[in-house]
């Protein structure tokens, strides 16, 4: 059982801040990364591989410190999200000299049977050149699992590969879990990540946005009461039949134009909302979340 | 699968095996590796014209084998095979590959460069010893001393090349100007540089063993630890900077 500790880690290139205090732990299980491309995924899990300094703050794994320091590699595999390869080796050759760099005892058994996890068998005496995306990323897996890992990092593991190899994937991935094995990837789409994840950590924008199973998540969005900003033909008129329904708590009319409202009901008003403003044919010019926290991961669950 | 951790003994070799045969294959999997082959039959190919024309002539086989050998032909083979070692991997970031695993960064370092070195001597050394006789049958320790200095000085030049791939992407680029003009153009017309250049070190060498005066000046202590304190120091800094290696994705 291994647990990484992302400890208000910050990390900027020159003046442009990538990853903004972030806290999380990773435990034992499935954790999904969530969030839009350009949030700060893969910055987060380049630090947790050892392969980028934190500015500021501190990345451990099982109390070990990440950066410069090459024994972590015993106990984490990482999947990279870039395709390149050594592709003038074979699939097998290259998964047998990952073997040999980690010094396993017999390095040709312990490809086979990564090799064999991943169901490449058939197509390993193929050059990686002629690998399709799918291959290629099946390919980089073995080499990750090959010293049996007990941390797994996957960078956009799911790109590029077709709905089969998609769900052997999350197979895969969701035994990992089960066996007790750290497994984190990164993703930017919510089915994917629902689908396979017990533990959601999303990010926007370099910042820790939201943490917890997908329900919590949902509970996020619901529970609380969520502020919003509407710029619409008629704020009047909206606004009063938006307060006569149950999920609007309260509204009121901005002197500089607007209306300001509070919903107790989120799955209900974001329901609501387009069909009363459709029976009384009233155009929505802007519907904008105003509590920040909220905000980052409303508007980043709506686009996707 | 367990999900336990391997408990193989901590081995750390100097020298690892894998990373040499990956290296090697690196090299010759790619198309650069042709130029390897080239480089050294063009100076073959000038040294049995010159032979053809000329006869066994001092002059011609000097102006040869140090103007085309060693200012040009061995630090091109280091900079093709060096750059082709490392740079390629670090560019398209399947150096993680190698770097994702337990074993020294300096191990990493000192593998690519036993490949490199290698390639010095077979497309280097060996080149220059055969153009050597070929225009110099009579006197072999003119070849020889060509072929030692072309080794020492290729190797020096490899563990520079490597430090350059890590710290830069133009690592080609900077290397090559580095060469034509520092090391050529500059080279021959400050004197001074004798001091600072790994060629004018390296030709100190095959002055001494070919009893020839090629570079005048220069002690030939100063020369040869000029080369291990370079290639010592640079083999040392590229592991260092790999250690530091950033990773970073497409975002």
């Amino acid at each position: 059982m291994s647990t990484i500790v992302i400890d208000h880690v910050s990390r900027w290139y020159r003046n442009v801040v990538a990853v903004n205090d972030v806290s999380m732990t990773i435990g034992p299980g499935v954790t999904g990364l969530l969030g839009p491309n350009g949030a700060g995924k893969s910055t987060l899990i380049a630090m947790m591989s050892g392969f980028l300094a934190p500015s500021t703050g501190t990345v451990t794994l099982d109390g070990e410190p990440l950066w410069r320091n090459e024994h972590v590699y015993r106990k984490l595999g990482l999947v990279p999200e870039r395709e390149a390869l050594f592709d003038y080796l074979t699939g097998r050759q290259f998964v047998v000299a990952c073997a040999e760099l980690h010094g396993l005892p017999d390095p040709g058994a312990a490809a086979q049977r990564a090799l064999g996890v991943i169901e490449m068998t058939d197509a390993q005496d193929r050059e990686i050149a002629t690998y399709s995306k799918g291959m290629k990323q099946r390919v980089k897996m073995a080499s990750a699992l090959v010293h049996d890992p007990p941390v797994l990092l996957l960078d956009e593991p799911f790109n590029g590969m077709d709905p089969r190899q998609r769900i052997h994937l999350m197979e895969l991935l969701r035994s990992m879990g089960a066996e007790g094995r750290t497994v984190l990837f990164s993703s930017h789409i919510l089915e994917e990540v629902e689908q396979v994840a017990r533990q959601i950590e999303v990010v926007v924008a370099g910042r820790h946005a939201a943490s917890g199973d997908f329900g919590a998540i949902r509970r996020l969005m619901t529970d609380r009461p969520n502020r919003f900003v509407l710029r619409t033909a008629d704020d009047r008129l909206m606004a009063s039949v938006l307060l006569a329904d149950a999920s609007v708590r309260g509204a009121r009319l901005r002197p500089e134009g607007g209306i300001e409202l509070e919903a107790s009901d989120f799955g209900r008003f974001s329901e609501v909302l387009p069909r009363l403003a459709r029976e009384h044919g009233v155009r929505l010019h802007e519907v904008t979340p105003t509590d920040e926290s909220l905000e980052s991961v409303f508007s980043y669950l709506v686009s996707s | 699968m367990t999900s336990t951790t391997p408990t193989t003994p901590t081995r750390s070799p100097v020298i690892s095996p894998t990373v040499v045969r990956l290296g090697v294959h690196g090299i010759f999997g790619r198309r650069r590796g042709i130029l390897l082959f080239v480089l050294p039959m063009l100076l073959i190919g000038l040294a049995v014209l010159v032979r053809a024309l000329v006869g066994q002539d001092n002059d011609a086989t000097e102006l040869t084998l140090y103007g085309l050998g060693l200012v040009v032909l061995v630090p091109l083979i280091a900079l093709l095979a060096t750059s082709g070692l490392l740079a390629p991997e670090i560019d398209d970031g399947s150096v993680s590959y190698l770097l994702a695993k337990p074993i020294s960064r300096h191990t990493i370092v000192a593998s690519k460069l036993v490949v490199a070195v290698a390639c010095v001597l077979v497309f280097g050394a060996f080149p220059m010893l055969v153009a050597g006789l070929v225009m110099r049958t009579g006197e072999p320790l003119v070849a020889v001393g060509f072929a030692i200095g072309s080794l020492l000085g290729g190797a020096t030049y490899c563990a520079v090349f490597a430090l350059l791939s890590v710290m830069t992407r133009h690592a080609v680029v900077i290397g090559l100007i580095y060469v034509l003009v520092w090391e050529g153009l500059l080279g021959g017309l400050l004197d001074g540089i004798r001091w600072l250049s790994v060629t004018r070190w390296s030709t100190e060498v095959v002055d001494n063993v070919a009893d020839l005066s090629l570079v005048d000046d220069l002690p030939l202590a100063y020369a040869v630890v000029a080369m291990l304190v370079v290639a010592g120091v640079a083999t040392w800094r590229t592991g260092w900077r790999l250690r530091a290696f950033n990773l970073t994705g497409d975002e």
